[in-house]
């Protein structure tokens, strides 16, 4: 925290800064987990070493505050207004890596106006330097927000669960960003799965429909990578009911074990 | 009206004071009568005149429908629903085409009429949940809280069909026939929107249903649409056999394929 706020430019310029691996985490329908994945994974990340920051941009419902439980005097929306700088809203969390919360008073920010991708390319950018890895929680939904959020990232991971009316949602994500992005390569998360296996079953079948009818502005079809299942079991619905970290909460659970699986095959993709 | 004046009541009188006449007078020609034994004056009076009050506040006074205060709030109310319950919700703004010319051609008598017909027929074809109202001289909006976007094209055509079969008798015995034109957008479902560009969008749409020639219906669709059947039922191929810890039912979601 406290080198962040201080940071002249440095008087003998060493090797040119190495720029954060950004990942932007989205899901198309709301209520799958993806915030509470998104700090989870962070938390797995910063346990293998890696420096992370979570920005949230869920500037319609923000909810990162809630799954940390961390009600911080000053959010985006105060660097947005100017009333506070970037460096004050870059927070500690529980899981030992940083984040820049949303906070709930940006519900005007919900729309994309130019002053909002202005707001945010300037905070993305001057933070990418001081991470190794930014994960930008994006808001549920295909709302143009959404849209530019993701596309502020180098990789994208959809969060689906084996709901119908989740597989559906991230499906026409995948579809939305294939055509708006030209996004040849996605991770693919399914989370609370019930069986074990399910969730690559998924991954295929997602696939399969893709190469049907899904197609980039270039002719390519979009690639799913299967980055992993999280189990839905009783150590996730006590985090949640605790507000705290499953990794830290419930490390050995079979869930945490999903999230460190997919962490570890993010970073060999890396 | 003598009796129903708090100075005039006897006993605890807690109207004692206020000064009512305005509201009184409002409520009276508004049709609002004191409810059977309530002593005037009273607190049950008093609370009956703040209802009628609140009551008259919310309705237009040429259409009986929901006024734009009151439009103003439920849409406000509908954005909060939506971004926590994540359904779709339609807004539609109708305007009535070439209104000016009812006006300048029959007199704004055969305009008040008008406005009145379309009104009922607006109200005529929604739902009970779904909320009617005038927010201005020719324009109305309809609030349609859980409206699936498929639906959407299908509910706004049906209103100006009706609008434009119904044929309005003007004063002099003269039947007139008036159309409208339809605008539409949906809330973004999960997303803390405002009630301002909701109505932007809308009226986007609104403005593009007039230029492409009145009497027609644009609609602002969601993204989410783009799904069809045939990639659904791909989709859920061979994924058809759900979980059995799933609460029975849920495999209903799933289309059965015929592959």
């Amino acid at each position: 925290m406290m080198e962040l706020m201080t940071a002249p430019a440095s008087p003998v310029p060493s090797s040119p800064p190495r720029l954060a691996r950004t990942v932007a985490i989205t899901s198309g329908k709301g209520g799958v987990g993806k915030t509470f994945f998104s700090a989870n994974l962070a938390a797995a990340l910063t346990r293998q070493g890696l420096k992370v920051l979570v920005l949230d941009a869920d500037l319609g419902l923000a909810n990162l505050d809630v799954v940390l439980n961390l009600y911080p005097k000053i959010t985006l929306h105060d660097v947005f207004t100017g009333k506070a700088e970037l460096e004050e809203a870059i927070l500690p969390a529980p899981g030992g890596f940083s984040v820049l919360l949303a906070g709930s008073g940006l519900v005007e920010y919900s729309r994309l106006t130019p002053e909002v991708r202005d707001q945010l390319s300037r905070i993305f950018e001057a933070v990418k330097p001081r991470f190794d890895v930014i994960l930008i929680d994006t808001g549920a939904g295909i709302s143009d927000v959404v849209l530019y959020a993701v596309s502020m990232a180098h990789e994208v991971i959809v969060v689906a669960t084996p709901e119908p009316t989740s597989m559906t949602d991230a499906y026409a994500t995948i579809k939305v960003l294939a055509a708006q992005q030209s996004r040849e390569n996605l991770h693919l998360v399914v989370n609370q799965v019930s069986r074990a296996g399910d969730g690559r079953a998924i991954c295929n079948q997602l696939q399969q429909v893709v190469e049907r009818f899904v197609q980039n502005p270039n002719g390519t079809v979009p690639k799913l990578y299967f980055l992993g299942e999280i189990a839905q079991d009783q150590s996730v619905r006590d985090a949640v009911q605790r507000r705290q970290l499953l990794m830290e909460l419930h490390p050995g659970s079979a869930a945490a074990q999903g999230v460190v699986q997919v962490a570890t095959r993010l970073q060999a993709r890396g | 009206m003598a009796g129903a004046t708090p100075t005039g009541a006897t006993g605890a009188t807690d109207a004692v004071g206020l000064r009512l006449d305005a509201a009184l007078s409002l409520l009276m020609q508004a049709g609002w009568t004191v409810p059977d034994g309530v002593a005037p004056g009273s607190n049950p009076w008093l609370q009956s005149l703040i209802d009628g009050l609140c009551e008259l506040s919310s309705r237009d006074a040429l259409t009986g429908l929901n006024n734009r205060r009151q439009f103003e709030s439920a849409i406000a109310r509908e954005v909060d629903r939506v971004a926590r319950i994540g359904e779709p919700a339609l807004l539609l703004l109708a305007d009535i085409d070439h209104f000016k010319k009812v006006n300048d051609t029959h007199g704004h008598a055969a305009g008040d009429v008008v406005i009145q017909s379309v009104a009922a027929c607006l109200q005529d074809c929604v739902r009970p949940m779904d909320l009617v109202a005038r927010v201005g001289g020719e324009e109305f909006a309809i609030i349609l809280p859980n409206c699936p976007p498929a639906f959407g094209q299908t509910v706004a055509e049906r209103i100006r069909q009706k609008v434009a079969a119904r044929a309005v008798a003007i004063i002099g015995g003269q039947q007139l026939n008036v159309t409208v034109s339809i605008g539409g957008a949906f809330a973004p479902p999960w997303v803390r929107s405002s009630a301002a560009l909701w109505s932007e969008r809308a009226d986007q749409q609104l403005y593009r249903a007039k230029s492409e020639g009145r009497n027609r219906t644009c609609l602002d669709m969601p993204p989410l649409t783009v799904v069809s059947a045939e990639e659904k039922g791909m989709l859920f191929a061979g994924l058809t056999q759900s979980d059995p810890t799933e609460p029975s039912g849920s495999g209903d979601l799933m289309p059965k394929t015929t592959e």
